[in-house]
Order: C-alpha cells, then sequence, then structure tokens
C-alpha cells in the first residue's frame, strides 16, 4: 500500500469517526443532559427565572438587571449594579480588560467614584471597590454589602420605606455561609430590588383599580 | 475586596485532599482502560461504522499519521460547517463566520487550546456550539490523552513496533472515561445554576421598567466538558465569569477540580503500566509541588492588589465577580494556566501586574503541572528524560530511564521537543511587536502592552487558550500567526513524542545495575522540578522582564 492510500483511507476513517462521535457527542450527551436538567432542576437549567406577584417572567436570579440613561446615570428609585463594560446587556458579556495601571482605567474609577458619592451624598472614601470596578462578565447581579448599606436610604426615600425595613430586605438578599465564606458576602441586587418594589407595592394605601 | 486567607487555604487544602484520595482509585480505572482488550457491543457497533479494525496494532508512524489524519480531517470540518452557520438549523439568524476566525477558532478548539478570536453571542449559534466545538472539547482531550498512552506503552513494552490504535484509544477514551464523567459533572452544573436549555427567555422587569431576553443554551453539558478536557473555550465570552457558566463560588471550586482530576491522575495510570509505582508517584509529587507553589504565588500577587487603578479604587475589583472575589479568582486563575485549559472567572488582563506574570509562567512551564489531559505527562515525562540526562552527565554514565537507555536519538527528539514553544511563543511575539501597525489601534500603553501580546502567544503555542482580552486578533494577519502557533505547538511536540515512543518500544529492556540512577524519590523529583524552572526561566526571563516585571516592579 502506497503512502498516498494510506493518508486517503485514514482520512477516510477520520471523518466516520468524527461523524459518529458527533451524534453522541454533540448530539446525544447534550440532550441527556437537558432531559435530566428539565427534569430534576427545571428553574436552574432554564436561567434561575423568577416571576412577579402576577406570574409574569421578571427576571433572572443570576443576572444584573440594570440601566443607565444616555448621560450615564442610573434610576435613582433602585439598588445600583457594579459596573459593566456591556451596560449590563445579558446579549452580551464582557469584562474591560483594562490593565490595572491603565490610565484609562484609572479616569474611569475616578470618575465612578464621584458619581457614587454624588448619588449616595456621601463621602468619596467611602465608596467601596466594587461600586467603582467593572465585574467579570460585566452581568454581575451582586455587589459588597458596604455598597448596599451606602444605598439603602436612598432606596428608602424614593419608595416610601423605613430604612430598617430596606436594610433588613438587605440582609436577606446577602449571601452567608459556605457560599460567602469561599467567595465573599455578596448582596443580590437583582433580587434585592424585585422584594423592595414588591414591599412598595404592599406599603400603598389600597387604591380603586 | 479583600483577599481571605483562610478561605484560600481551606479551598487549596481541599482541593489537595480530594485529588489525592481520588488519584489512585481514578488512576487505577484509567490504566484498565488503556489496557484494556475487550470491546462493549456498542463499541463494536461504533468501529464497524467507521471501518476500523480494532485487533490490530499500530507503528508510531501509522499511530501519528491517524492523529494528524483525525485532526486535519476535523479542522476541516469544523471550519467549513462554520462557514455554512448561515443555511444550518438551530443557529438563530447568524450568518456563517467570518473566514478567518473560522479557521482560527477550528485550529484552535482541535489543538485543545480553545482560544476564542470570536465573541461567541454575536458569532456561534446553538449548532456550532453544540455539535462542533463542545464535540471537539471531548476529542482534542481524548487525542492529548492517547499520545501520552502511546508514550508510557513505548517505555513500558520492549522489542516492539506496535503502540496500540489509535482510533480504539480514542473511542475508549472519549466514552469511557470522559463522557461519562462530563455526563454527571454536567448535571451537577445545572442543580448549581448552569443553564441547559435551547431557547432564551423574555423577563420584564415592571417596576423599574427594565425588559430583558436572558439567554438560554446548551451551557452545562458544554461546560462540563470545558473544565474536564482542560479545553477552556467559553459558551459566552465572558467564560467562567458569567453567571451562567459559573453562577457561585462552590460551583467555581467544582470547576477547578474538574479541570484537575484527570491530569493529576494519570500519573497513577503511567506507574501502574510501566509496572512502578513510584515513578507515578514522583511524577505527581512535581506536579502537586508545581502547582501549590504556584497557587501560593499567585495567591500573594492577587493579595498585593498592585495597580494605580487599582489603588485609586481602594482594592480589588475590575475584573472581578462579586460572588468569587479575589481567592476564587487566584486559584482559578492559576489552575486554568497550569493545565492548558484557559478558561477565566476572572479578568487575567486586570489581574495585578505580577499575578498575570505568574499566569504567563505557568503556561511558560510548558503546561506540565499537571498541565493538560495527557499533554501534561508526556510533557514532564519529557523534562524527566532531561533530567536523566543531565544527571548521567553528571555521574559519568549512559542515561536510561525506566530501563530504557536514552541515546542520541532520544535526546534529539527531547531537546527538540522542549525548544518548539519557546521558538514559537518568542519569534511570533517578537515579529508581532516589531511589524509596524498590527497592533496600532491596541488599547494598552507601556509594558501591559507587550504583556498582552506575549500572553497571547504563550497562550496559543502552549495550547492553553486564556487571554489577556484586551488584544484583538480577529484580523488575517493576527488570526494566521495564532493558529500557526497553536498548530504547531500542539502536533509538532506530539509528532516527537511518539517519534520517542516508537523509539523506546524498540528497545529492549536494560537491568538496574548500581550505576543506573534512580529516577524516583526526592532527589530526582528536586532534579526534575530544577530542571522544569531553570529551562522554562532561561528561555523566557528576558520577555518577563519587559512585559509583567517591568509593570510589576516599576510603578
Amino acid at each position: 500500500m502506497n503512502t498516498l492510500t494510506g493518508y486517503l483511507r485514514q482520512a477516510g476513517t477520520a471523518l466516520r469517526f468524527l461523524a459518529l462521535a458527533s451524534l453522541v457527542l454533540g448530539l446525544a450527551y447534550p440532550l441527556a443532559v437537558f432531559g435530566v436538567g428539565q427534569v430534576v432542576a427545571p428553574f436552574q437549567a432554564n436561567g434561575s427565572i423568577i416571576r412577579d406577584a402576577s406570574g409574569a417572567p421578571a427576571a433572572s436570579a443570576l443576572i444584573a438587571q440594570a440601566s443607565a440613561d444616555g448621560n450615564g446615570a442610573r434610576d435613582p428609585r433602585w439598588f445600583h449594579a457594579r459596573p459593566s463594560a456591556v451596560m449590563w446587556d445579558p446579549a452580551a458579556s464582557s469584562a474591560s480588560n483594562l490593565g490595572p495601571n491603565e490610565p484609562k482605567l484609572l479616569e474611569a474609577v475616578i470618575a465612578n467614584r464621584s458619581a457614587v458619592a454624588a448619588a449616595e451624598g456621601t463621602a468619596a472614601s467611602d465608596v467601596p471597590a466594587d461600586a467603582v470596578t467593572a465585574s467579570g462578565s460585566g452581568l454581575d447581579p451582586d455587589i459588597s454589602p458596604e455598597y448596599a448599606r451606602l444605598q439603602v436610604a436612598r432606596v428608602a426615600a424614593a419608595h416610601g420605606l423605613d430604612t430598617e425595613t430596606v436594610a433588613s430586605l438587605v440582609d436577606r438578599h446577602t449571601s452567608s455561609g459556605l457560599l460567602a465564606f469561599l467567595g465573599q458576602p455578596s448582596v443580590n441586587v437583582t433580587t434585592l430590588n424585585l422584594a423592595v418594589a414588591e414591599a412598595a407595592h404592599a406599603s400603598q394605601p389600597a387604591q380603586s383599580e | 475586596m479583600t483577599f481571605n486567607y483562610m478561605s484560600f487555604v481551606v479551598q487549596v487544602a481541599a482541593l489537595l485532599v480530594v485529588l489525592a484520595a481520588l488519584h489512585k482509585p481514578f488512576g487505577i480505572y484509567l490504566a484498565r482502560v488503556f489496557e484494556g482488550t475487550t470491546s462493549s457491543r456498542p463499541e463494536r457497533l461504533f468501529y464497524r461504522l467507521a471501518g476500523i479494525d480494532a485487533g490490530t496494532e499500530q507503528t508510531w508512524s501509522v499511530y501519528l499519521r491517524s492523529v494528524l489524519a483525525f485532526s486535519a480531517v476535523s479542522i476541516l470540518a469544523v471550519f467549513a460547517l462554520q462557514r455554512l452557520q448561515g443555511i444550518l438549523p438551530g443557529s438563530g439568524s447568524l450568518p456563517g463566520v467570518d473566514p478567518w476566525v473560522a479557521m482560527n477558532t477550528a485550529i484552535s478548539f482541535v489543538t485543545n487550546t480553545n482560544w476564542q478570536a470570536y465573541v461567541p453571542e454575536t458569532t456561534v449559534g446553538i449548532f456550532v456550539q453544540m455539535c462542533l466545538l463542545a464535540v471537539q472539547n471531548f476529542l482534542s482531550a481524548a487525542v492529548g490523552i492517547v499520545v501520552a498512552v502511546a508514550l508510557i506503552r513505548g517505555i513500558a513494552r520492549t522489542g516492539t513496533q506496535r503502540l496500540g490504535n489509535f482510533w480504539v484509544d480514542l473511542a475508549r477514551t472519549s466514552f469511557r472515561i470522559l463522557l461519562p464523567i462530563a455526563f454527571v459533572a454536567a448535571v451537577v452544573l445545572v442543580l448549581g445554576g448552569v443553564v441547559q436549555n435551547f431557547w432564551a427567555t423574555g423577563v420584564t422587569n415592571q417596576a423599574a421598567g427594565i425588559s430583558q431576553s436572558i439567554p438560554g443554551g446548551p451551557v452545562a453539558s458544554q461546560e462540563a466538558i470545558k473544565v474536564l478536557g482542560t479545553n477552556g473555550g467559553g459558551y459566552f465570552n465572558a467564560n467562567s465569569a458569567h453567571p451562567f457558566e459559573n453562577p457561585n463560588a462552590l460551583i467555581s471550586l467544582f470547576e477547578v477540580f474538574l479541570l484537575l482530576l484527570i491530569p493529576s491522575a494519570l500519573p497513577y495510570a503511567f506507574g501502574r503500566m510501566v509496572g512502578d509505582q513510584k515513578q507515578g508517584y514522583t511524577v505527581a509529587a512535581v506536579m502537586g509541588t508545581l502547582w501549590l507553589a504556584s497557587v501560593s504565588l499567585m495567591g500573594w500577587a492577587v493579595a498585593s492588589g498592585q495597580g494605580t487603578a487599582t489603588a485609586a479604587a481602594g482594592g480589588l475589583g475590575e475584573g472581578f465577580e462579586q460572588r468569587f472575589g479575589p481567592v476564587p479568582g487566584a486559584i482559578f486563575a492559576a489552575s486554568t494556566t497550569l493545565t492548558s485549559t484557559g478558561a477565566v472567572n476572572t479578568a487575567h488582563d486586570s489581574l495585578p501586574p505580577l499575578a498575570g506574570g505568574v499566569a504567563m509562567v505557568n503556561m511558560m512551564l510548558g503546561e506540565v503541572a499537571p498541565g493538560g489531559t495527557g499533554s501534561g505527562l508526556y510533557g514532564l515525562l519529557i523534562l524527566s528524560i532531561i533530567s536523566v540526562f543531565i544527571a548521567g552527565l553528571m555521574v559519568g554514565r549512559t542515561p536510561e530511564y525506566l530501563g530504557k537507555k536514552i541515546g542520541p536519538t532520544e535526546m534529539k527528539l527531547a531537546a527538540l521537543y522542549i525548544l518548539v514553544t519557546p521558538v514559537l511563543v518568542l519569534a511570533l511575539a517578537g515579529i508581532t511587536v516589531l511589524l509596524p501597525g498590527i497592533l496600532a489601534n491596541a488599547p494598552a500603553t507601556g509594558p501591559h502592552h507587550f504583556s498582552e501580546v506575549l500572553y497571547a502567544f504563550t497562550s496559543g503555542a502552549n495550547n492553553n487558550g486564556s487571554a489577556f482580552g484586551g488584544i484583538t486578533t480577529s484580523g488575517p494577519l493576527l488570526s494566521v500567526m495564532m493558529g500557526l502557533a497553536m498548530l504547531l505547538g500542539r502536533f509538532l511536540p506530539i509528532a516527537l513524542v511518539l517519534a520517542l515512543a516508537g523509539s523506546l518500544a524498540r528497545q529492549g529492556q536494560i537491568p538496574v545495575s548500581a550505576g543506573t540512577v534512580p529516577t524516583h524519590g526526592p532527589l530526582f523529583c528536586g532534579l526534575l522540578l530544577g530542571v522544569t524552572v531553570i529551562l522554562t526561566a532561561l528561555s523566557y526571563f528576558p520577555a518577563l522582564a519587559l512585559g509583567p516585571l517591568a509593570e510589576g516592579l516599576l510603578t
């Protein structure tokens, strides 16, 4: 057998191997995981979608839900997520990928710090690092408990709620135990804001609809 | 964000304990698969349909030809089907992938690199991800493993041309090792919050007036093999920093465990197959020592929080996810660069300069601590051969490794192996920096700019796949250069390893004598560690000095 036919035979085997393996590894395997996932953990498998009081899908508990107007100003009624390199667009995901000594990053950090200090009416030195730095995914739903505490007064006032009520909601949406030990204590802003909306709705005097 | 040392120590210790407990039973299982002589009924059907004669064994050159034929066919198929994405089902409205990016991606996934010159969300649909890229995650990992197995057979066998059957080895590794573990791991990931469906979900927060389309996809099935096969190509652009790939700190630790699992158990299988368990322990001890040292160094460098922007922010944060922070960030960053995985849960570009430097050194070690699936083991076995050669020179004896003479042929092959990646990295990085215009629009400044280039080619040639993400390589010139780095960085070493395996298998067994340098125990471990570190340091120190060291020491 000469070398050329040897190569051709090998390539034929390779092609058949690849096609057959693709059926198992590229179709049967992901479909099997899909099937098991939909049975044992449909909530997680479908993106941890949480629903509002009316039962309509309101958010994914794992994905930041935030927006800013054209000038970068955020809605003052809600807890703010961390800065994002993709403006919290779930159809994208990215970090800034700027080096720790990059002048551009330094500028962004300084600008974020004064913006947060102004929004919360606090000293610039009180603003924690997570509030002024873009997350790794751009979709980080979590902030530090320090940053959450900084925002309690503003959010409470916007909704006519006691600061204690809002502070207790923050506590309820803060990670603890093993996850906080392995990572760090985090407040889920997405679920927290939905809880704030619900509390605000409940505290309003009943109105005729 | 502060660095919690207690959490760091507990997690590193937990990984060590679990992997140490598993490496023996799992290593025995691996050895049984590689030494198995019987095929199950579905396997026999598979062989018949694929036209494989499972009973025959191959010489090293036929084995190599099979590796190359399979990889070439895979690259062409993955390239062509990406180009046809626009007319294939399951791709939404995405058009065919740009030819340069498709070529780069095909090479990247077939070489187990998983460098991503594309943004997944806007480039590749479910078909390309699930039926092309995830399949290569299995098969490229399996190719690395079977090449290591062929080398082990070359060491263990005497007076033969036969190294096994590539197709049978590939099928067994894929279906008996990778597939069952990936399936269990994927289910664990789903339980932890990783998505596995085929649709996006529209959500509306009525109070805040925000509507979003929450993405879906077969993420868990791809994530499991992405880490288990030390691949690293993310379903999403943000990779394992994305909440849908890595929803919490416990899953993050589980992913680190998965990417270390196979490379850390292969040494036991090696010891068992060569009939001398001490050899396996020696290799495992060197891998473990390097891993522990590197993870500690990474922890220290991350905790330093160096950088002007970091200082202005009042601490680490840029590029980190709040649910992880610096401890899972450091453990993941060290482990992903030491295993040729390249997945990231933190943006490496924004790490403190010396931490980015540690990530580069990890890859420059040649991905041997514990390295990629299979490639880590064969890399360290080559370094072992270099070490016995150096020891042989010191005591004036003909070097031997496990009863095989290390003659001129073997030494030439080992020396060439060691040269391939440094030459590729340094030449290609040098060309990129010197040619005008290639990086004219790169955003980084100063030494960090060079670090981004050095990191890219180090990652490509060592088949890692992680990046300093600030660099864009989707243009034709850099696509081709990165493609070359990945292709030559993968298949030249494989060709040399298989040639070495063939050469060793032909030899007879030399009996152990008083003059034999023992290749186990603390003395040899120390020698092997020294050779590994010094070879890296000598090759790369000047380049490192211009990049991460300059940035880390000057600021």
